[in-house]
């Protein structure tokens, strides 16, 4: 029989949010700039300029050395690494080769099964990115590219994997662990276009191995390593043989297809890069010191809050979710936990909103109307869509603070009273019913206190309701 | 204020690409105010051409100045021109100019060396004073040489290279070329500045006055440099000046650099792998001329390189690409690094017991046009100039009488950041002979 077992090692380049670029001072917040306005003589590769590097960027890989537990040798180098290609100013990418930043690393997760596993980092080095290329059809000529330098020189950390990674799904689960880190560690913004690219080496065991390149998404991924692994498994079902290539991943079509023979293969011709000194960090790894970091804060949140561990795990996923719940956890940790956790987190995906839009003072008061009873978690849910529909966007200050909304909607909980008469109408109004409760279809009660609920637009707390009919009914069986 | 300088010389040497013949200078009172300085045209200039001596840079002006260009300007020097050299900085005559050669002002049927012959010839020929160079493999020293003048290849570090386009970075320095001994020194001191744009540079600034008391100086003389393939009425002229230097207190000793029998080789294959990474970026997308091209831009890359790079600089791109493939690299490229410590070793050995190493420049007197037409043997004139650029030291060629009525240079190298000394000594003979 043959071995099935998935093997899997990722190569990820994630973009550092230095201020400057690698080797020049260009700003690196260009979003939603006009093309070619951050450049200069260095990024543009123009003749006799030469690259000065950014000493912010080498602390940033440092501090990922760190946090993943990486080893820093005293001495790494800058190599080229030579190719043509019309996005690539000097026809060369300044990287690392032989003497990378960093070595040797492990970060915990968890395996399909739900068990810690360690995945080893083999490297983690520093490089340039190139610039953008953006191509361009008309129907009265040929397709065209025109090329954006704006991105040409923003640094980027490489992080390759050893092939411990088992399944697209743990895969996906390393990819979002990682992206949590980076950003607790504040060295990178996961929501810049473009942040983040992946290439993943997948093989069945026994079979030759395969490169997927440039995934931009995390969905992407595990999309593209589901498709290799069908496509691979059925060649080998058909006894056909699995050519170690290179494929490129279609994100639109879900799909890879072989990008270049094996003679186009570029032969990157390294060699160290001679307007750079050797890189000497010694001494910098020991100054850097790391923040809390995801494990360390999901345990704190079960120590400190008493919430359950896949609450814990949900909130400290996100270094802003993470924030969001210690600033709203005051007034109840417990009920804010459910509240972001289960429901905000649902709501604003379903938006397509980000939780920094989503102001802390507003949720917080909620929280603390539902942990005071003043309103049902039904009701609760109303005023959080009300509040996410209409006042995102908005100045905070103006918008409509929880209280006014479940005063402008009557929203405030009904009162015993309040529901007392609405069941004696709801045991009135169906005879058959109560007939059926008493004739012992206890399932009967609920079609009752929907009946009610929907009378008074879900402001009857559910516990107090439910005893309420019970009485009521015991009442009807005299 | 900024003045006016009006350039007037009559270029009969063909060593100008581009000139001004009415140029600026700033009065700053600096050392070089009202200076005509000429500057080899791999060097930026913002608003003045910049073509590397090639018809892919054709049209490209920099919109920045190299730093040396800086110092120049604040300095108070009017620069009068971009100077010819072979493409890129590649070639030992200054034939290999897509702009034309430019000839010895000694004899117009000879070649002033290279790479830097348009700077050499125009201090040579009295059109400048002072100029720029480059060199990378001896190509401010040969046509100092060739030329009779004085040129001098700072230390590695010394002089920041921002602005120089690249043909070997790890081998070249920008240096002063002049009539004498003290023109070199005020250049100099003038471009020695600290720019930590450029990341191998030192801050190390050059500020010297010559002094010809050399009594007590010791020079090693290697027996390499007097071996086969050296003229011997070259050889015969520079004993004859390494004696002067002796008249003038200096002791001689002699000396041996075994591995300048590997220095040719590995100097031509760390600068051609170095050239063929540096020159990728002429692709003809940003700058330079263009091609007619409506295919793919793998296509438009191979015209364009192919149409407008001349034939010495295709030449080398090859050999470099092959040098640093895969599978080669070993054989070659970290072969040739291992060589380069080598030479460096030797140079830190004899530096121990002497301050100066003596030899010719160049193994011959200027060549006539035309005459190497083998590019073996032209890569073989460089052998006496390389070491010291692939051991990083500062060497001065300083003319040392006559042969055939062609100038012989007298090489002078030093340890690393001893350049004053370098200059004392090429100033010690100069005092000597005059």
């Amino acid at each position: 029989m043959t071995d099935k077992t998935v093997i899997i090692g990722l190569e990820i380049h994630c973009q550092l949010n230095t201020k400057t670029k690698l080797f020049c001072g260009c700003s690196t917040d260009f979003q939603g700039d006009e093309p070619n306005t951050h450049v200069c003589p260095i990024c543009l590769g123009l003749p006799g300029a030469m690259p000065r590097l950014n000493k912010q960027a080498v602390l940033y890989a440092l501090k990922v050395a760190k946090a993943l537990k990486l080893t820093v040798p005293e001495v790494s180098e800058f190599s080229r690494k030579n190719y043509f290609y019309p996005d690539l100013p000097k026809g060369y990418q300044i990287s690392q080769y032989d003497k990378p930043i960093a070595e040797k690393g492990i970060m915990e997760v968890d395996d399909d099964e739900g068990h810690p596993k360690n995945i080893r980092i083999t490297r983690i080095h520093l490089e340039e990115d190139p610039g953008r290329l953006i191509h361009k059809t008309s129907r009265d000529r040929a397709g065209y590219s025109l090329v954006d330098y704006n991105r040409s020189s923003i640094p980027l950390i490489e992080i390759v994997t050893e092939p411990d990674l088992r399944s697209p799904k743990e895969a996906r689960r390393f990819l979002n662990k990682l992206r949590s880190t980076l950003e607790y560690l504040e060295v990178f913004d996961g929501e810049r276009e473009g942040s983040i690219r992946v290439d993943a080496n997948i093989s069945i065991k026994g079979h030759n191995r395969v490169e997927c390149k440039n995934i931009s998404s995390y969905k992407g991924v595990e999309k593209a390593l589901n498709f290799e692994i069908t496509r691979q498994r059925n060649l080998i079902r058909k006894g056909q043989r699995i050519e170690q290539e290179t494929r490129h991943f279609l994100e639109g079509r879900g799909i890879t297809t072989s990008s270049r023979s094996k003679e186009n293969e570029n032969d990157y011709r390294y060699f160290p890069e001679p307007d750079l000194r050797p890189l000497r960090v010694s001494g910098w790894i020991d100054d850097i010191v790391l923040p809390e970091l995801p494990d360390a804060r999901r345990e704190r949140f079960i120590a400190q809050y008493g919430i359950s561990e896949n609450h814990a795990r949900t909130l400290t996923g996100d270094l802003k979710v993470a924030n969001f719940y210690e600033s709203v956890a005051d007034a109840d940790p417990a009920i804010a936990a459910i509240w972001v956790a289960d429901i905000l987190l649902g709501e604003i995906n379903y938006r397509s909103m980000r939780i920094d839009d989503v102001p802390t003072m507003n949720i917080g008061d909620l929280i603390a109307l539902i942990r005071d009873g003043t309103i049902t978690d039904k009701s609760g849910v109303e005023v959080l869509r009300v509040m996410l529909d209409h006042c995102i966007g908005e100045d905070v200050e103006t918008c409509e603070m929880p209280a006014d909304i479940v005063t402008r909607l009557g929203l405030t909980k009904a009162a015993g009273d309040d529901f007392t008469a609405e069941i004696g109408k709801v045991i009135a109004a169906n005879p058959n019913a109560v007939a059926d409760y008493h004739a012992g279809k206890k399932g009967a009660v609920n079609f009752l206190v929907g009946q009610v609920m929907k009378a008074t637009r879900g402001r009857a707390d559910p516990k107090e309701l439910n005893t309420a009919m019970a009485d009521a009914l015991k009442e009807t069986e005299e | 204020m900024v003045k006016e300088y009006f350039f007037e010389k009559t270029d009969r040497t063909n060593a100008f690409i581009t000139r001004l013949d009415l140029a600026m200078y700033e009065e700053t009172g600096g050392p070089l105010e009202g200076k005509g300085i000429a500057v080899k045209d791999n060097i930026s200039t913002a608003g003045i051409p910049t073509t590397c001596g090639s018809r892919i840079l054709a049209g490209y002006v920099p919109p920045f100045d190299a730093h040396v260009v800086t110092c120049l300007r604040e300095a108070g020097a009017a620069i009068v021109g971009k100077t010819n050299m072979d493409e890129f900085g590649m070639g030992t005559t200054t034939e290999n100019s897509a702009y034309g050669p430019t000839t010895n002002p000694h004899d117009t049927s000879r070649v002033p060396g290279g790479s830097s012959g348009g700077s050499a010839a125009a201090v040579g020929d009295g059109m400048v004073d002072m100029a720029l160079g480059s060199d990378t493999g001896g190509s401010i020293r040969c046509p100092a040489a060739f030329c009779g003048i004085v040129g001098l290849k700072p230390t590695f570090g010394r002089v920041s290279r921002y602005g120089l386009i690249a043909y070997s970075n790890s081998l070249e320095q920008i240096g002063p070329l002049g009539q004498t001994v003290t023109d070199v020194n005020t250049l100099m001191s003038a471009i020695a500045g600290p720019d930590s744009r450029d990341s191998t540079a030192y801050d190390r600034p050059y500020t010297h006055t010559p002094s010809s008391e050399i009594a007590g100086m010791k020079i090693a003389v290697p027996e390499e440099f007097f071996g086969e393939g050296v003229d011997p009425t070259v050889a015969e002229s520079v004993r004859n000046a390494i004696g002067k230097l002796e008249d003038a207190g200096a002791e001689t000793m002699a000396c041996s650099i075994p591995s300048m029998a590997y220095a040719l080789a590995a100097y031509y294959v760390t600068c051609t792998s170095e050239a063929s990474s540096n020159l990728s970026r002429f692709d003809g997308v940003r700058f330079g001329p263009s091609v007619e091209t409506k295919r793919s831009w793998h296509d438009e890359y191979r015209d364009h390189r192919g149409t407008f790079f001349g034939k010495e600089v295709q030449r080398r791109i090859l050999l470099g690409t092959f040098a640093l493939s895969a599978g080669y690299y070993g054989k070659y490229y970290a072969k040739a690094q291992v060589a380069r410590e080598n030479v460096r070793k030797d140079f830190l050995r004899i530096f121990k017991d002497a301050d100066i190493i003596a030899g010719p420049t160049m193994p011959q007197i200027a060549f006539k046009l035309g005459e190497k037409s083998d590019p073996l043997s032209m890569y073989l004139a460089d052998i006496l100039t390389v070491p010291a650029n692939l051991a990083g030291v500062p060497a001065i060629s300083v003319p040392c009488g006559t042969v055939d009525k062609m100038p012989v240079g007298l090489q002078l190298i030093g340890r690393h950041f001893e350049d004053e000394r370098v200059v004392d000594a090429a100033f010690a003979y100069e005092t000597e002979v005059i």
